[in-house]
C-alpha cells in the first residue's frame, strides 16, 4: 500500500488551510475551503483502496473477485453532497457581502468593530 | 411500535420540507401552527423515548439491518436516557423559540419555520444516533442550517459577516472530523460507535488512535466553542435572530460537549484507560482557559447579545472541566448544569430580544434607564442573573455542586475557585446590565462609544421601534425561568440524572446492549447530597456577582483611585484580548489551526 494518497491528503488539508488563512478574497476563501475538503475524499478513498481491486459493482462479476471498499465511496458521496450545500450557501453569502460591503476582502468585513 | 425511535428525527424533516413545498399557498398562521404543533409532538416523542430507555436502553436499526455476531453494517439509533433527555431538552427550546417567534417577527415566512424545524430534527438525530459517520453528518446538517439562520437578516451587514465566519470555521471543524472518521474506519473497519469501541478495546493507544481522537475532539470542541476554537461564536450569536440565539446558546454548543463525552466513553475509554490522568489534565486545562477567557470577555462587552454569547463560552468552559474529570458524578453535574444554563440563558436572550424589539438597539449604554417601563422583563432579567450566579438551591447550583464535589474527589479542588470566579463575572455582567437598563443606575455613557452603532438592529423593515411588547414575548422567558428554578427542586430529578450519567459512562454495557441486544442490569447509584460547603460556594459566587455589578455601576471613583501604571497595564491587556477577536475569518482559522495542532501535539506526547 502506497503512502502517496495519505501524503496528498495531508498536503491538500494544509495547503487549503493556508489558503483560507492568507486569503484576501472571500471567493478564494470558499474555494480553499473546498480544497481542504478534497483532502477528506482522498483520505477516505485511500483507506478503502485495495491494490488490483475492482470497482465495487457486484451485479455481473463473480462475488469472489477482489473489490475496493464500497463503504468509503458512499461516505465520499455524502461528503460531496454536504460540500455542495455548504459551498453554495457560502457563495450566496459572499455575493450578498459584495452587495452590502462593496468588497469581498475579509479585512473589510468588520461591522462589529466600528 | 419500534419505529417511534426514528420519529423525533423524521417528523421535523418531513414537516420542514412540507412547509417549503406549500409556500405558495401557505398563510402566516398555517406556518406557525404547523411548526408549533410539530415541535410539541417532537417533545412528546422524545419523552416517550426517555421513559422507555429509562428501564432498558433502545437500539433501533434503520431498515432492519441488524448486527450479526457483533458485526454491524446498518446504522443504529442507540438511545440511552441521557441522549433521549438531551433530545427532549433541545425540543423544548425549539418550541420556546417558535412560540416567541410568533410575535417577534412581523413577517417570518415559512422558510424560517422550516429551518428551525430542520435544526431541531438535526439536534435530535445528533443526540440519538449510535453511528459515528451519522453523528458527523448530523453535525454538518445542524451547522448548515445554523449558518442560514444566522444570516436570516440577509439585507444587513453584520449577519453576513457573522454567518461567513461561522460557516468557514465550523466547516473546517467538520472536515477534521471526517479525517478522524476515516482514520478510525481504517483501524477498525467499523462506523458504529459501539463496534469501534469494542475493536479499540483490544488496542493500546497507538498514534493513529490518538490522532483520530484529537481531530474528532478538536472538531466537536469547535462547535462547543472551546478557546481558542471559539472565535466564530460571538460574531454569530451577536447577529443571529434572538429566538435562534436561544437554540445556539441553550443547546447547540452544549451538543459539542455531549459528543466529546459520547465519543470518549463509547470508543476511547478502553485504549485511554491507562492515560486517564493525562487526558483529565488536558481537558481540564482546555476547560479552565475557556471558562476564564469567556468570563473576562463577557464582562467587557456593552453589546448585550455579545455579552451573553461570551457568557455561554465561559459556561461551556465549566462543562468541559466537568466532562474532563471523566467521572459519572461530574458528568451528572454537567447534565444538570446544561439544563439550568440552557433555560436561564434562553430566558436572558429572550429578554434581550424584548429590548431589541422595543427600542431597536441592544447597547447597554444607549438603553440606560429606558427599560424602566418594562418591569416584568427587568425582574426576569435580574432573576436570570441571580440564577446564573449559581444561587442555592436552584438548578445551576445543583449542577455546579455535583461538579465541585467530583472535582474535590479527583484532586482538582482548585476548580471550585475557578467556577466561583466564572459565575461571579458572568452573572455580575448580567446584573450590571439589569441595573443600568431597567433601573437607570450608573453612568449613561461608557467606553468605546463607537460600539453602540454595531448594537443597533431592526427586527423588521418598516419600523425602528415600537410602543408595545406582545405578551407571549414576556411569557416565554418567564416560563423558562420558572423551569430553571423548578427542575432541580423536583424530588428525584437530580438522582435520576445521576443514574442516567452512570449508565452513559458504562463502556462495557453500551457495547453489550447495542451490538448484542443484551439486557442490562444497572448497579444502584447512591444519590449525592448537597453539603454545607456547596451552599457556601453558591452564596459566595452570588455575592461576588452582586459586588462586581455594583462595582461596575458605581465604582468609577474607586477605579480612578487605582495607580496609573496598573490602569494602563489593565487597559493594554483588555485591548489585546479584544484585538484577538478581530472579526477576520483568516485570523480565526489561523487560531483554529494553532489550537487543533496544539491539542494533537499534546495528545501525542502525553497519551501516545
Amino acid at each position: 500500500m502506497s503512502f502517496l494518497p495519505y501524503a496528498v491528503a495531508v498536503w491538500l488539508f494544509v495547503a487549503g488551510l493556508w489558503g483560507v488563512v492568507a486569503s484576501r478574497n472571500l471567493v478564494r476563501t470558499v474555494l480553499c475551503l473546498s480544497v481542504v475538503q478534497s483532502s477528506t475524499y482522498v483520505l477516505l478513498l485511500g483507506v478503502g483502496y485495495r491494490s488490483a481491486g475492482r470497482a465495487p459493482i457486484v451485479a455481473d462479476v463473480p462475488v469472489v473477485s477482489k473489490l475496493v471498499d464500497p463503504t468509503v465511496q458512499v461516505l465520499v458521496l455524502t461528503d460531496i453532497v454536504i460540500e455542495a450545500t455548504v459551498i453554495a450557501l457560502l457563495l450566496a453569502l459572499v455575493v450578498q457581502a459584495h452587495k452590502r460591503f462593496g468588497s469581498v476582502d475579509p479585512a473589510d468585513l468588520r461591522p462589529l468593530r466600528d | 411500535m419500534p419505529h417511534v425511535s426514528a420519529l423525533p428525527i423524521v417528523t421535523p424533516f418531513v414537516a420542514a420540507t412540507a412547509l417549503v413545498a406549500i409556500r405558495p399557498l401557505a398563510r402566516h398562521w398555517l406556518d406557525d401552527l404547523i411548526a408549533v404543533a410539530v415541535a410539541a409532538a417532537v417533545i412528546a416523542l422524545c419523552a416517550v423515548l426517555l421513559y422507555r430507555s429509562g428501564s432498558q436502553p433502545v437500539t433501533y436499526w434503520m431498515g432492519g439491518w441488524r448486527p450479526s455476531h457483533g458485526v454491524t453494517i446498518g446504522i443504529s439509533l442507540s438511545i440511552d436516557p441521557l441522549g433521549a433527555g438531551l433530545a427532549a431538552f433541545s425540543a423544548v427550546l425549539v418550541l420556546a423559540a417558535l412560540i416567541y417567534s410568533l410575535r417577534y417577527f412581523d413577517a417570518a415566512g415559512g422558510l424560517y419555520h422550516a429551518l428551525v424545524l430542520l435544526f431541531g430534527g438535526a439536534m435530535a438525530g445528533f443526540c440519538l444516533t449510535g453511528d459515528l459517520f451519522n453523528l458527523v453528518v448530523f453535525f454538518e446538517l445542524m451547522g448548515t442550517v445554523a449558518y442560514a439562520l444566522t444570516a436570516h437578516r440577509i439585507e444587513e451587514r453584520a449577519p453576513i459577516q457573522g454567518a461567513i465566519n461561522f460557516a468557514v470555521t465550523n466547516s473546517i471543524a467538520g472536515y477534521a472530523m471526517f479525517i478522524g472518521v476515516a482514520l478510525l474506519y481504517a483501524r477498525t473497519g467499523a462506523l458504529n460507535m459501539a463496534q469501534i469501541g469494542a475493536a479499540l478495546d483490544a488496542h493500546r493507544a497507538d498514534p493513529l488512535v490518538v490522532v483520530a481522537m484529537a481531530v474528532l475532539f478538536a472538531g466537536f470542541l469547535t462547535k462547543a466553542a472551546a478557546v481558542p476554537l471559539h472565535f466564530w461564536l460571538a460574531d454569530a450569536h451577536a447577529v443571529a435572530p434572538t429566538p435562534v440565539c436561544v437554540l445556539f446558546s441553550g443547546v447547540m454548543i452544549e451538543l459539542g460537549v455531549y459528543a466529546v463525552a459520547r465519543l470518549y466513553w463509547v470508543m476511547f475509554a478502553g485504549p485511554m484507560h491507562p492515560h486517564l490522568i493525562a487526558l483529565r489534565a488536558i481537558l481540564v486545562a482546555i476547560g479552565v482557559t475557556t471558562a476564564l477567557t469567556g468570563a473576562v470577555m463577557c464582562f467587557l462587552q456593552r453589546h448585550v447579545k455579545r455579552l451573553l454569547a461570551f457568557s455561554s463560552i465561559s459556561h461551556v468552559g465549566v462543562f468541559i472541566c466537568g466532562l474532563g474529570l471523566l467521572g459519572h458524578r461530574a458528568l451528572a453535574g454537567v447534565a444538570v448544569y446544561v439544563i439550568g444554563h440552557g433555560l436561564t440563558k434562553a430566558a436572558l436572550f429572550l429578554c434581550a430580544g424584548v429590548l431589541l424589539h422595543r427600542f431597536a438597539t441592544i447597547d447597554e449604554f444607549e438603553l440606560h434607564g429606558r427599560g424602566r417601563e418594562l418591569r416584568a422583563v427587568g425582574i426576569a432579567f435580574a432573576l436570570g442573573g441571580v440564577l446564573l450566579a449559581g444561587a442555592p438551591p436552584f438548578t445551576l447550583f445543583a449542577g455546579k455542586s455535583l461538579i465541585e464535589a467530583a472535582a474535590s474527589g479527583s484532586g482538582y479542588g482548585w476548580l471550585i475557585a475557578v467556577f466561583t470566579v466564572v459565575s461571579a463575572l458572568t452573572a455580575g455582567a448580567v446584573l450590571r446590565v439589569a441595573g443600568r437598563v431597567f433601573l437607570g443606575w450608573g453612568p449613561a455613557s461608557g467606553p468605546d462609544p463607537q460600539q453602540a452603532r454595531a448594537a443597533r438592529e431592526r427586527v423588521d423593515e418598516l419600523r425602528d421601534a415600537r410602543e408595545h411588547t406582545p405578551r407571549t414575548m414576556v411569557a416565554v422567558p418567564v416560563a423558562l425561568l420558572a423551569a430553571a428554578i423548578a427542575v432541580a427542586l423536583i424530588p428525584g430529578a437530580v438522582p435520576a440524572i445521576e443514574r442516567a450519567a452512570a449508565r452513559f459512562t458504562d463502556h462495557g454495557a453500551y457495547a453489550a446492549w447495542v451490538l448484542r441486544g443484551a439486557g442490562v442490569h444497572w448497579p444502584a447509584i447512591a444519590p449525592s447530597h448537597v453539603s454545607f460547603d456547596d451552599v457556601l460556594y453558591g452564596l459566595l459566587s452570588s455575592g461576588g456577582a452582586l459586588a462586581l455589578a455594583a462595582l461596575a455601576l458605581f465604582g468609577a471613583p474607586l477605579r480612578a483611585s487605582l495607580p496609573g501604571s496598573l490602569r494602563a497595564g489593565l487597559a493594554t491587556a483588555v485591548a489585546g484580548l479584544r484585538g484577538l477577536h478581530s472579526g477576520h475569518v483568516g485570523d480565526y482559522v489561523a487560531w483554529w489551526t494553532a489550537g487543533a495542532s496544539a491539542l494533537g501535539a499534546v495528545c501525542l506526547l502525553a497519551l501516545g
